[in-house]
């Protein structure tokens, strides 16, 4: 089916004059039905729906299989595939090279929430630029099926037995660390993925996007939380999502008070259409709230959680130039000659 | 039995010939009090009476409170190193008091504040009591400040009996505060009345004097630290991440306080270089690989601890081939160790840092200078190689203060190494691979996110890849690529530091070292050569081995590998890459935490020379 579309994609451009092939990678090596798979392709989509050219975008990645996944979309972009759970600082230093560019990290549950909880809570409380998804199916599917710190209390697993751990919410601990952008989703609705991913990319400061990816092989039962089967029967949407870019007309008419719109700072658009509740993504006590009573009911609440664009990000804080600080030359770096007579005299 | 202290003359009215800008001065005291700048200021004062002067701050892992001891030397001829023997002491510390009595030489001298009940158990040393809690009480000083206080009183004091020149303090205190006046003048009032107090109290009796010199001409006062964050800055660093660690903090402290200084961007004002402090080491260095990747001059500065966190992402860099640089300010280990001791344990965890086939370049300062120096090559050196450069330090350089030569303006334009941006690309046309090796050298080309062009990017990895950077699980990919690292490292040998060698006709025997031992090994050569041994020296400034070092071991009987750490890691790293002169390399190692003494190199050359015979 894939192949299908790239052939019928393939005469389509957008409006940098790019097919959908451009923002392709490589064939992915997860195995068949993999979440991450899917997750992969809606970043392309995403990417090519909002004409993004692909050398402005850069990729990072950790360890496991999540990490594996870049490979698997924009072949076109420079990535790095850094250690595990250690992509956030590996990340935060490379986009320093140029502050200009759109970073997409990928992620595990292992790799974010496990070995690398601390990097995970400093980026987000750095509040580094970019866009950090966790491709979260509560196991090991690269060493072959061991909890993982988001595995469900009680979870049985074939060789593991059961886990007698409680889960971490990623979510909730991103949302604890200051996070600008939080959201949850499912790797089986990939309509809502899309949208958020282009939320998240048009989003000034960390987008945490913690999106339920199951695990065909090894955590793919019908009563974990992390099975496509849970997600679909448990699945609650927040609200319906759409992504509306800048300076593109608003189409869809609401009743009042039916719709949410929330502005990014790039002129885009959010708009969020109320479901069952109404749902304000800007109040964390909400956010909270709303995250509590998902775990308590047993519910996969997803959509856009929380959203604030007022903090400052990381690189607001240098003051630095107007070109990338990595095509800086040496007559911007060096200080000049006469100041080395300064700095001795500075010194005693 | 307390005898009546300021009358004890030991030498009776026989006058002693005067000593004059040859000694050390040891002041003891609790720290947390401020010692330190009162022990700056009559260090610094020395050093503007152009007499060569050294301090060496030996302290404990503590804020407040514990034994601290603060050892100037002075040396006409500026043999500066630290010095077994102690001349003079200022006691102003009752719990260490008794020992630092000990301590003395014969006919030593001993200052102490007259707080101080313990008795006085020798009889051949010279004694001055300072009535320092009465002289402080009597200034009228605020309460909070009596403390600080109390320590300019033997500034005055000494100053007074040795005859250091007060304007020359007065000038110390000045930079000290930043020409700011109120403490300036609190301070100098105090040092002020201990002096003229001093001048109408006391009787000199102490053969010790300094007299201004012009042997500091053409020097600076700074240490290894500052050193090595301005020679970064002057190496044009782009971005710096760090945490907290003694002694390398100073380091990271220095680039915040002078990026504003030096690094505003001539176009725009704005900042040309970030400093970043981050949550551990794991994430510094990880940073700075990603920043290194991204094409920045990237940089962390640690110690044993945080060195050891690093392993893994330096790893990485290694075999992604990513140019960063690590300065590894040396403190004592195993373990969190001594963090306030120094040593040179980490030659060998930084020679092969990284599981797997490892082999980093390291650059080995040898003067303070030379850290400047460094400082900026070393960015060079890792742009050029495209891998990690590792700065060995170490706590003596990094924390204490050393007369230097002035730093000099780099002499070379950077080299950013085989960069290919959108031009550069164009014209390597199809033939251009990650890691396709096209000239021959093992160096292959780069290219940096940003780069507008589609074919300019590739994925960096730990996992194995092949010449265009593609996941390859192929055992000629993996063998090539690791071949091809080796020699890359291998080969970088003539690009390195050169040995610094010093010759005697018909020497047959070496001493061989590195770093901050520099100044207690050439002082034990003088001193060797006055006892008739012929001996040359080799000071290393960087691995792996020129051909130089291998040259200079084989035309030598017997090369003594001198170092401060158990195992003699440099003798173990010279012995496995000159492995057929194992047997001319002998190690001698220094291991208490205590900076190297000209006396502890004689006397351990002189029994194994002994032995020889």
């Amino acid at each position: 089916m894939t192949d299908q579309l790239a052939q019928a994609s393939r005469s389509q451009v957008n409006l940098v004059g790019l097919s959908k092939n451009d923002y392709r990678g490589n064939p992915s090596s997860l195995c068949q039905g993999c979440g991450h798979n899917s997750i992969s392709s809606q970043i392309i989509a995403a990417c090519y729906e909002l004409n993004l050219v692909p050398e402005n975008l850069i990729k990072f990645s950790g360890i496991g299989c999540s990490s594996k996944s870049p490979f698997y979309f924009l072949n076109r972009s420079f990535g790095f595939n850094g250690l595990h759970g250690r992509m956030p600082s590996l990340a935060t230093g490379a986009m320093f090279g140029n502050i200009f560019l759109k970073g997409i990290g990928l992620s595990g549950d292992g790799d974010t929430a496990s070995i690398g909880m601390g990097q995970f809570k400093h980026i987000v409380r750095r509040n580094v630029p970019m866009v950090y998804i966790i491709e979260n199916n509560g196991v090991y599917g690269l060493t072959k099926g061991q909890f993982s710190a988001t595995a469900d209390e009680g979870l049985e697993l074939k060789k593991q037995g059961t886990n007698p751990y409680l889960p971490v919410d990623i979510a909730w601990e991103a949302l604890v660390s200051h996070a600008t952008f939080v959201a949850r989703s499912f790797a089986g609705d990939p309509k809502q993925v899309k949208e958020l991913i282009k939320a998240a990319l048009s989003h000034k400061g960390i987008a945490v996007l913690d999106i339920i990816s199951p695990c065909v092989t090894f955590n793919n039962q019908d009563d974990t939380s992390h099975s496509y089967s849970w997600g679909k029967e448990h699945e609650v949407a927040l609200h319906e999502l759409s992504y509306v870019p800048p300076a593109e007309e608003i189409m869809i008419d609401y009743e009042d008070g039916q719709i949410k719109e929330v502005t990014m700072h790039d002129g885009s658009m959010v708009i969020l259409k109320k479901l069952d509740r109404d749902y304000d993504p800007t109040n964390r006590a909400e956010a909270f709230r709303v995250l509590e009573e998902s775990n308590k009911d047993c519910c996969l609440i997803t959509g856009l959680i929380y959203i604030n664009q007022a903090p400052p990000t990381l690189f607001d804080l240098y003051n630095l130039p107007d070109e990338p600080l990595n095509r800086l030359t040496e007559d911007r770096l060096r200080p000049a000659r006469e100041t080395i007579d300064k700095v001795n005299e500075m010194m005693f | 039995m307390i005898l009546d202290k300021a009358e004890t003359n030991p030498l009776g009215s026989q006058p002693a010939e005067a000593v004059i800008n040859n000694f050390s001065i040891t002041v003891a005291t609790v720290n947390g009090s401020g010692s330190q700048t009162s022990n700056l200021t009559l260090m610094r004062a020395l050093f503007k009476m152009g007499i060569p002067v050294s301090g060496k701050n030996i302290f404990p892992s503590n804020i407040q409170g514990l034994p601290t001891w603060y050892t100037i030397r002075v040396n006409e001829d500026g043999y500066l190193a630290r010095c077994e023997d102690q001349e003079i002491v200022v006691a102003m510390n009752p719990a260490t008091f008794q020992k630092d009595m000990a301590g003395l030489v014969n006919g030593g001298v001993l200052f102490y504040d007259d707080s101080i009940k313990f008795p006085i158990s020798r009889q051949d040393i010279h004694i001055y009591a300072m009535p320092v809690k009465a002289m402080v009480r009597d200034s009228g000083a605020p309460p909070n400040l009596r403390d600080y206080l109390a320590n300019m009183v033997y500034v005055g004091i000494v100053a007074n009996i040795l005859s250091i020149d007060m304007d020359r303090v007065y000038q110390a205190l000045e930079f000290h505060f930043k020409g700011k006046q109120k403490p300036i003048d609190l301070n100098w009032s105090m040092v002020k009345n201990a002096h003229d107090w001093a001048s109408k109290n006391l009787h000199k009796s102490d053969p010790y004097l300094l007299r201004p010199s012009n042997k500091t001409k053409g020097y600076i006062m700074a240490d290894g630290n500052t050193a090595a964050a301005l020679g970064a800055l002057y190496g044009g660093l782009q971005f710096a991440a760090w945490y907290p660690i003694t002694p390398a903090t100073s380091l990271a402290e220095t680039l915040h306080e002078y990026v504003p200084v030096f690094r505003k961007d001539p176009v725009s004002g704005k900042n040309t270089c970030v400093v970043l402090q981050a949550e551990d080491e794991l994430a510094a260095i990880g940073m700075v690989v990603g920043a290194g990747w991204s094409g920045l001059r990237a940089m962390t500065s640690t110690s044993g601890p945080g060195f050891s966190l690093m392993v893994e992402y330096v790893g990485l860099a290694y075999f992604s081939e990513v140019p960063v640089v690590i300065w590894d300010i040396q403190r004592i280990g195993p373990s969190t160790g001594l963090p306030t001791r120094t040593a040179q344990g980490d030659m060998r965890l930084a020679y092969n840092m990284g599981h797997g086939d490892v082999k980093h370049v390291l650059l080995l300062p040898g003067s303070v200078t030379e850290c400047f120096e460094f400082g900026w090559k070393a960015f060079d050196i890792a742009e050029q190689l495209q891998t990690p450069v590792i700065v060995l330090s170490d706590l003596d350089f990094g924390m204490n203060q050393w007369m230097t030569k002035p730093f000099e303006y780099p002499n070379t334009p950077m080299d950013r190494g085989k960069v290919l941006w959108e031009d550069e690309l164009r014209q390597m046309g199809e033939k251009w691979g990650r890691y396709l090796d096209v000239d021959g050298d093992g160096i292959t080309y780069r290219t940096l996110p940003g780069n507008k062009l589609p074919n300019s990017a590739y994925f960096a990895r730990g996992t194995g890849h092949n010449e265009y950077a593609q996941y390859s699980e192929e055992p000629e990919d993996w063998e090539n690529n690791l071949l091809r690292l080796r020699r890359k490292i291998d080969s970088s040998v003539s690009i390195l530091p050169k040995p610094i060698i010093t010759t005697t006709p018909e020497a047959q025997i070496s001493i061989i070292s590195y770093g901050s031992t520099d100044s207690a090994i050439v002082e034990a050569m003088t001193m060797l050569s006055a006892q008739g041994y012929k001996i040359d020296h080799l000071r290393m400034r960087s691995l792996p081995a020129a051909p130089e070092v291998i040259e200079f071991v084989h035309s030598h009987e017997r090369n003594y590998v001198i170092e401060l750490n158990r195992d003699g890691q440099l003798h173990q790293i010279l012995r496995l890459e000159i492995p057929d002169c194992s047997m001319k390399l002998i190690s001698l190692s220094h291991l208490d935490g205590l900076p190297l003494t000209a006396q502890w190199v004689v006397s351990n050359i002189i029994a194994k020379e002994e032995g020889q015979k």
